[in-house]
């Protein structure tokens, strides 16, 4: 919104001034630049952004080049894999989000508590350098990790029944294994980020509350807690749209664990066998719309409801 | 300093009631529990290279092996198919610092334009790419493989480096960058001293501009390195960056492959190796700028 008034003032200011050209031809060189300067990102938006998205609804709702309406959705959804495919990324997400909300909260709450400033950053810096290992990487890892042969933490494993690699991956176990893997690489980054938005909450108003009585747990509770709201759901929403999208982690476990973890485990997966398996472009651009328009909602909704970005 | 002063909130130290004791006793358990997750995985992959695979399965998971095993670790790897991997870490180079260049030299002025001009389309374009930027990146792959699939750009490095010189949350950060850091009346004056409107971007702009172009390239780099599924779609065989190589060494692991044995295999420990190799250039740069990380994730945020 700022932007905007800014905007609406500034014609009369300059107007003010003693200028050299008219206000009118320094307006037209001041658009002509914007436009010039936006114009080759503006094309990157087009070619990678809308028109692979123009293209997969165009793909979606054809066959061979005829509309067929919802004929493609309708076969895919019918897939006797896409319901699995759909349960293992829901109870993933589940499960990733609560230990997400809950953990990130209270690490973020107890991490800003230390008063030592050297321990808080050297426990922040501990908590996200694993953000490092993204993708391949961190699974690669975590296939050490949950082997118990080799494990650091084999004992770990061992306690909870685990005495293969194979058993560690098991279908019900997954979207666990899936949840702490994803934990492990991204939690750290938003315990920073929650710590930064704690930082920003004034010391009177903690103090006030502590004047009135109020403990660390009671303080958190009623105010820090509110207080971090929007980055919570900021969290929440980036996470959800993130986890709808799995691919890397089950793929890389299904090369790795002899096909106990399945080639079609996420429905990314099984646009990725449509396309490239079964030469179904239709049917993977009807799947690959569907977790698109997810993340498109969710974005839109959160763009203009989230206020965060008080600016558009 | 004790660990337990340390947590005292501020002023001097109060007596303490015995619940106040437990839950500041409880905050420090779960402070140790989460650091131990979060760095043993990592302690144990460091070690993991200097170790033989028969190491690895008998001695304690934190043992030290020997300098001289990690060097036929090294070497397994460097030999493996004719050091495959040194053009897997060269292709991910090349496609990530092509892109990296391509991000920077688009999205700098296109930041700039949308925070300090006007013209037509401009509040679209900060809407759109505020929106396409909350997408995962991963929403859009297999729309652009069907797209580049249709103009037969498939295989040719041009299908990695042009999705990845897309970056609208470069965009995004440099917008909020200019917007903040140089106020409208600064470049007005510039124009009534006669300047032009490039003069202007090059002059004022530009100079103030390093901290951002610092910011923007941290998050294209690592991302781009890290990224897997969409070269993996886009660039099969030798084309594959490291990421993709790494997933691709996996199947020449007979621990994991036992099926595969006979043609050239990896150890375990030289796993562990690759996947340091792999990561290396992205913990380096993580090291030196853990600042752009933290104001990164948190650009978007108005204060409160």
């Amino acid at each position: 919104m700022s932007a905007l008034g800014e905007h609406a003032v500034h014609p009369s200011r300059g107007g003010q001034r003693p200028s050299r050209g008219s206000k009118a031809s320094v307006e037209r060189a001041q658009s002509r630049t914007g436009l010039l300067f936006s114009l080759p990102y503006g094309l990157f938006l087009l070619v990678f952004g809308i028109l692979p998205s123009v293209y997969a609804v165009y793909l979606a709702f054809t066959k061979g080049g005829s509309f067929v309406g919802f004929a493609n959705f309708l076969k895919v959804f019918g897939d006797f894999r896409f319901l699995p495919a759909l349960q293992h990324v829901g109870l993933y997400i589940l499960v990733w989000l609560i230990a997400l909300v809950i953990l990130v909260v209270l690490l973020a709450l107890v991490v800003h508590s230390i008063g030592a400033r050297w321990l808080s950053t050297s426990v922040r810096f501990l908590y996200y350098i694993p953000g490092a290992f993204a993708g391949a990487s961190s699974v690669m890892l975590w296939l050490f990790v949950l082997d118990p042969t080799v494990s650091p933490v084999s004992f770990v494993l061992h306690g909870l029944g685990l005495n293969s690699f194979v058993e560690s991956v098991q279908a019900d176990r997954l979207p666990v294994v899936l949840a702490v893997i994803a934990f492990w690489t991204g939690a750290g980054g938003w315990i920073v980020v929650m710590y930064g938005a704690l930082n920003n909450i004034s010391r009177e108003v903690i103090e006030a509350a502590r004047v009135d009585g109020a403990g660390p747990i009671r303080t958190a509770w009623s105010i820090q807690i509110p207080l971090m709201r929007k980055w919570i759901s900021y969290m929440v929403i980036l996470s959800f749209a993130g986890g709808t999208q799995l691919f890397v982690e089950p793929r890389v476990l299904s090369q790795a664990s002899r096909g106990v973890v399945s080639q079609d485990y996420s429905m990314n997966q099984l646009a990725f066998l449509y396309a490239f398996k079964q030469s179904d472009f239709n049917g993977s651009a009807a799947i690959s719309l569907v977790l698109l328009a997810v993340a498109l909602i969710l974005s839109v909704f959160f763009v203009f409801r989230g206020g965060l970005f008080e600016r558009v | 300093m004790s660990a337990s002063e340390s947590f005292s909130n501020a002023g001097p130290v109060r007596m303490l009631t015995p619940g106040a004791w437990l839950g500041r006793a409880l905050a420090i358990l779960l402070l140790i529990v989460f650091a131990l997750f979060f760095v043993v995985p990592l302690i144990w992959l460091f070690l993991a290279p200097t170790k033989t695979d028969r190491q690895l399965l008998l001695d304690g998971p934190f043992s030290l092996g020997s300098f001289s095993t990690l060097v036929d670790n090294w070497n397994s790897l460097a030999t493996f198919q004719h050091g495959l991997l040194w053009t897997w870490i060269g292709n991910s180079a090349f496609y990530c610092i092509a892109a990296l260049v391509i991000t920077l030299v688009i999205s700098i002025p296109a930041g700039y334009a949308m925070a300090l001009t006007e013209f037509r389309g401009r509040k679209a374009l900060l809407a759109t790419t505020l929106i396409v930027m909350m997408i995962p990146n991963t929403a859009l792959v297999l729309p652009i493989f069907l797209e580049l699939s249709a103009v037969k750009l498939i295989g040719n490095p041009l299908a990695a480096i042009l999705p990845f010189s897309f970056f609208p949350f470069g965009v995004y950060l440099t917008y909020i960058y200019f917007s903040t850091a140089i106020s409208r009346d600064l470049l007005d004056a510039a124009r009534i001293d006669g300047a032009g409107e490039v003069q202007v971007f090059a002059r004022i702009a530009m100079p103030l501009a390093t901290p951002v172009i610092a910011l923007v390239g941290f998050f294209s780099f690592t991302g781009n390195w890290n990224n897997y599924f969409l070269p993996y779609v886009m660039l099969p065989g030798r084309k594959a960056p490291i990421q993709v190589g790494l997933a691709e060494l996996l199947s020449n692991v007979p621990q994991f492959n036992p099926t595969n044995a006979g043609s050239t295999t990896i150890s375990l420990s030289a796993l562990a190796l690759a996947t340091i190799i792999a990561i290396a250039p992205v913990v380096i740069v993580f090291l030196f700028a853990q600042r752009y990380l933290v104001t990164g994730m948190t650009a978007g945020g108005t204060k409160e």
